[in-house]
């Protein structure tokens, strides 16, 4: 297998990263809504905290995008 | 890179607007690009924005509400993750809050019909690098001017067993100093993401639809309407990311005002 290949193959692979951090993103979600579905009350007060939680679920995910990227412009 | 092919990338080419390779500081090139110029763009927006709608008015209309909502969600954001203390961090996450929305919704304007090209200046890492660089010094100044060398307590939760501090502290240092870097990344990401997204969706369009009346039907047609649905989408990813980036700061400046 040539360079260039091994790279889009790579980069191809490194969109399993972002599927996964999709559901990390939806866990955190769910996991709030269900949590707020049970307690209305303290659901506005929370959105912060929900807020991190998906930034930082969401930034693993978007690593994988910077590796394709990587691996197709830069490598 | 096949004939007709949609470069998905070309949009993030920065190009000198006028001036030329002449025009350099300490050789670096400061010819006016398509960036600066939808930097200034945001710029003059914001404040045309905000100035519209400062009018102290009792009864406030329609703009200084508008405006009065902006600024009452930023303090009641620095309000519950700061306290009192944040008040003063209003006027730099404010700006930093309304730059980064502005700039992301600029970005997505359909101005591509009439045959300019909107160019999102918070797709690029240089630009967000720097807010974020911003972010982490001034959390770096409040902590070192507030609790001098105290503020390395941060990096030792309270209560931790004395065992584990050769551990929890470089981990925590890492989690610490990777903060401006996985900061600008977000925003640079996802915006970058959204915009190759849709570019390649619109590739699909158009080769779809030159290709005949069958490729129109299944291919062209449905990634249409699929752009449609990711267009609103990343409308909301425009506002969730500048309100991540507002967050956070304030989060890493709540560090910075209280230690743990």
């Amino acid at each position: 297998m040539d360079a260039q290949s091994a790279k889009l193959l790579g980069a191809g692979l490194a969109a399993i990263g972002a599927g996964l951090a999709s559901l990390g993103v939806g866990n955190v979600f769910a996991k709030f809504l269900e949590g707020a579905l049970r307690n209305p009350g303290a659901a506005d007060g929370q959105q912060g905290r929900l807020f991190i939680g998906f930034a930082a679920a969401e930034l693993l995910g978007l690593l994988s995008f910077v590796v394709a990227m990587i691996l197709i412009f830069v490598a | 890179m096949a004939e007709g092919k949609v470069d998905p990338v070309h949009q993030f080419t920065i190009e000198p607007l006028f001036g030329t390779d002449h025009w350099s500081i300490a050789g670096y090139n400061v010819a006016f690009t398509n960036s600066a110029l939808w930097m200034a763009i945001t710029a003059v927006v914001l404040i045309v924005f905000v100035a519209g709608g400062a009018k102290r008015a009792v009864v406030p209309g329609r703009w200084q509400m508008a405006v009065e909502g902006f600024t009452g969600f930023v303090d009641n954001l620095l309000q519950s993750n700061i306290g009192a203390a944040g008040r003063k961090y209003l006027p730099y996450i404010f700006s930093l809050f309304m730059f980064i929305l502005f700039a992301n919704l600029l970005g997505l304007l359909p101005l591509a019909l009439v045959g300019l090209h909107p160019f999102t200046a918070t797709s690029h890492f240089t630009v967000t690098g720097v807010l974020a660089v911003m972010s982490f010094a001034i959390v770096l100044a409040v902590g070192f001017a507030k609790h001098g060398l105290h503020f390395f307590s941060l990096f030792v939760p309270h209560g931790t067993p004395l065992p584990m501090i050769p551990i929890i502290f470089p981990i925590e240092l890492i989690s610490f100093m990777v903060r401006p870097f996985s900061l600008g990344l977000r925003l640079f990401v996802a915006m970058m993401a959204g915009h190759v997204l849709l570019e390649v969706l619109s590739g699909f369009v158009i080769s779809g639809t030159n290709a005949g009346a069958l490729t129109f039907g299944i291919a062209a047609l449905p990634s249409f309407l699929l752009m449609i649905g990711i267009c609103a989408l990343e409308l909301l990813v425009a506002g969730i990311q500048a309100y991540v980036f507002a967050l956070l700061t304030c989060v890493y400046l709540n560090d910075a005002e209280n230690l743990h």
